[in-house]
């Protein structure tokens, strides 16, 4: 039994009075203990509303419509609200994009530690405070004890996000979670932050689940990778094995829209047009309208999952592109 | 951010802002050390003598140099009845605006924060009670208070109930204010990071959003100080606030309304000018604070 398993989970909003649309339409996926995930795909793909799924914590009026998410062989899903709340931010914890807004303005750093430790732990203020100033030195920040009187303004955005991996580390969790923990980061802080998690993660044998649009992190954090398209996941597999013999058009298109492939001088690929809003799927595989292979029974059916690919006409060797 | 030196430095750079400062402040510390600053003590009736009501204030000649605003009809010297009368629609004043706190920022909150059906009967509740005056409300119970119980229970009793019927009148400008910063911090990411570290609604409400709401609280909170000191005067005005032996601002105002035109004119006059400066000096550090807390009227110096 994998540590997660996630079996055609869906999220469905409401449409009008009887209608739902679906954001997330059947996603599956295994982790294994102190493994990591990268999920890889557009604005919009679903990335962020897989997190908010695994933890239960669909915002109203969405809801997850189907499917399981098993945590140590738990259904999460079915967990009573005090049950889940014991996992969310203990044994699974989140880190966000942007540090700016996921701090609470008006506490400081030590206030939202202890608060944390102190929601999951039978522990005194003085051991919260004691167990916080190490973890802030865990994740190297500098002269650590004075920064837990300090407000969330006072701090850099680098030191802002150490400080939010260091409470997603607190209580020592499984899993972690991380929706694009970089994105909003300068790019020499960038390097930094996610060479830290993976450090943290491989150390402390926490599995991750690293959500992303950058194909080049996830090659050098992950071990397996899955491509997200309009809800639903069109490859998974191992990471290398993906990034070096795409299967899926979309993949392969991702991976030469990277600037390193390019050669001088040329143009960037790019994918023509843009990926459909949930409201106005297409009809068949939601790629085919971008899809220089599409054929007919793309147009008109979804194609299942296959050795790890969604797709009628999947790329076959390492030298084909789209 | 503003922290409490900048805005000690911007209080201190508006002259208008220290003035209203320092009136209330004068006003304050009057009405709490009245017990030791007052000429005479107005509810010791051992003090009062029935040959000194109605003197003139000093400077007029007439008057007696013990009771420098004059004496009203009862022999109590105006300036102590200010006093402690002060004191009483203070404590009127701040006693209504927590109680109008305590019952908006809750349901406010819960409203901003639920949402669906229990946010829209809170507000429809909201609106009924928005629909009805204050004043009505308060006629209306405090004349069948004072009607049910004897004049010496209402006596006793009559603060509280002006505190609790102006509180529970006007807590809807609370939870509407809650209400609608709550409807804008609850999508910030912060809130969801409080919930994704598995804490309970409440510690989420509470500890987290509840903080980041305050500083609309803090501003019309000062300026409903004032308004209900001024609705508790209009009460007392209309003999359905506070009794006469324990009179606040608007009782006496009343108590020397009766004499206005034989000449004592000193009874309702003094009263009145006090109130006056409370009211307005509440009322500018209020729309001083809301200047100087919204980032959008923020000078460049801090």
């Amino acid at each position: 039994m994998a540590m997660l398993e996630i079996d055609d989970l869906r999220v469905a909003f409401p449409r009008g009075k009887t209608d739902e649309i679906e954001a997330l339409r059947g996603v599956s996926l295994r982790l294994e203990k102190g493994e990591r995930l990268g999920v890889v795909g557009e604005s919009g793909a679903g990335k962020s509303m897989l997190a908010f799924a695994i933890l239960n914590l669909i915002a109203e009026p969405g809801r997850v419509s189907h499917g399981e998410v098993r945590f140590e062989g738990e259904n999460l899903l079915d967990l009573s609200d005090r049950q889940i709340r014991s996992i969310r931010g203990n044994r699974i914890s989140m880190i966000f994009q942007d540090p700016m807004v996921t701090l609470n303005p008006v506490l400081t750093i030590g206030q939202q530690m202890i608060e944390t430790l102190k929601a999951h732990r039978r522990i005194s203020r003085r051991e919260a405070h004691r167990l916080s100033v190490e973890k802030l030195k865990m994740v190297a920040i500098p002269s650590a004890e004075s920064r837990m009187d300090a407000y969330p303004h006072e701090l850099s955005g680098g030191l802002r996000q150490r400080v939010v991996i260091a409470i997603a580390l607190l209580t020592d969790p499984e899993l972690i979670i991380a929706d694009e923990p970089t994105t909003a980061l300068d790019v020499t802080i960038q390097a930094e932050i996610m060479a830290l998690i993976l450090k943290l993660c491989r150390e402390n044998d926490v599995a991750l689940i690293l959500i992303t649009h950058d194909l080049g992190v996830v090659a050098e954090v992950t071990q397996k990778l899955m491509i997200m398209y309009a809800g639903k996941c069109v490859e998974a597999g191992d990471t290398q094995t993906i990034i070096g013999n795409p299967k899926h058009p979309y993949t392969s298109g991702l991976l030469q829209a990277l600037p390193q492939k390019a050669e001088r001088g040329t143009k960037l690929y790019q994918i023509p047009g843009s990926m459909p809003p949930i409201t106005a799927l297409p009809n068949g595989c939601p790629y085919h309208p971008r899809c220089p292979r599409a054929t007919e029974e793309c147009r008109a059916f979804m194609p299942d999952m296959k050795q790890g690919v969604a797709c009628y006409h999947p790329l076959l060797s390492a030298e084909e592109t789209v | 951010m503003i922290n409490w030196r900048t805005l000690f430095k911007r209080f201190m750079s508006d002259p208008v802002a220290v003035a209203a400062g320092g009136v209330l402040l004068i006003l304050v510390l009057m009405a709490v050390f009245a017990p030791l600053l007052a000429p005479q003590n107005p509810y010791d009736l051992m003090q009062l003598d029935i040959m000194d009501s109605e003197l003139p204030p000093v400077w007029t000649g007439d008057g007696d140099p013990r009771y420098l605003l004059g004496t009203d009809t009862q022999g109590r010297g105006v300036l102590s009845t200010i006093m402690y009368g002060t004191g009483i629609s203070l404590i009127i004043g701040i006693g209504a605006v927590v109680v109008q706190g305590i019952l908006g920022v809750t349901l406010g909150l819960i409203a901003g924060y639920k949402g669906g059906w229990i946010d829209s009967f809170l507000m429809r509740l909201a609106d009924i009670q928005m629909s009805l005056s204050t004043l009505m409300i308060a006629i209306i119970v405090l004349a069948l208070f004072q009607a049910a119980f004897d004049a010496n229970i209402y006596a006793d009793y009559a603060i509280f109930m002006l505190i609790l019927i102006i509180g529970m009148a006007e807590w809807p400008k609370f939870a509407r204010t809650v209400r609608s910063s709550v409807l804008g911090e609850r999508k910030k990411e912060y809130v969801d990071a409080a919930r994704v570290i598995g804490l309970p609604p409440r510690k989420v409400m509470w500890g987290h959003i509840l903080p980041n709401t305050l500083t609309p609280v803090l501003v019309i909170s000062t300026i409903q100080v004032a308004e209900a000191i001024m609705t508790e005067a209009a009460l007392s005005f209309l003999g359905l606030g506070m009794p006469v032996d324990r009179p606040s601002l608007g009782s006496l105002i009343r108590s020397g309304f009766e004499f206005v035109f034989s000449g004592q004119y000193w009874i309702t006059l003094y009263p009145a000018l006090v109130l006056i400066a409370l009211v307005l000096a509440l009322n500018l550090l209020g729309d001083w604070l809301r200047d100087v807390l919204n980032p959008k009227l923020r000078r460049g110096d801090d």
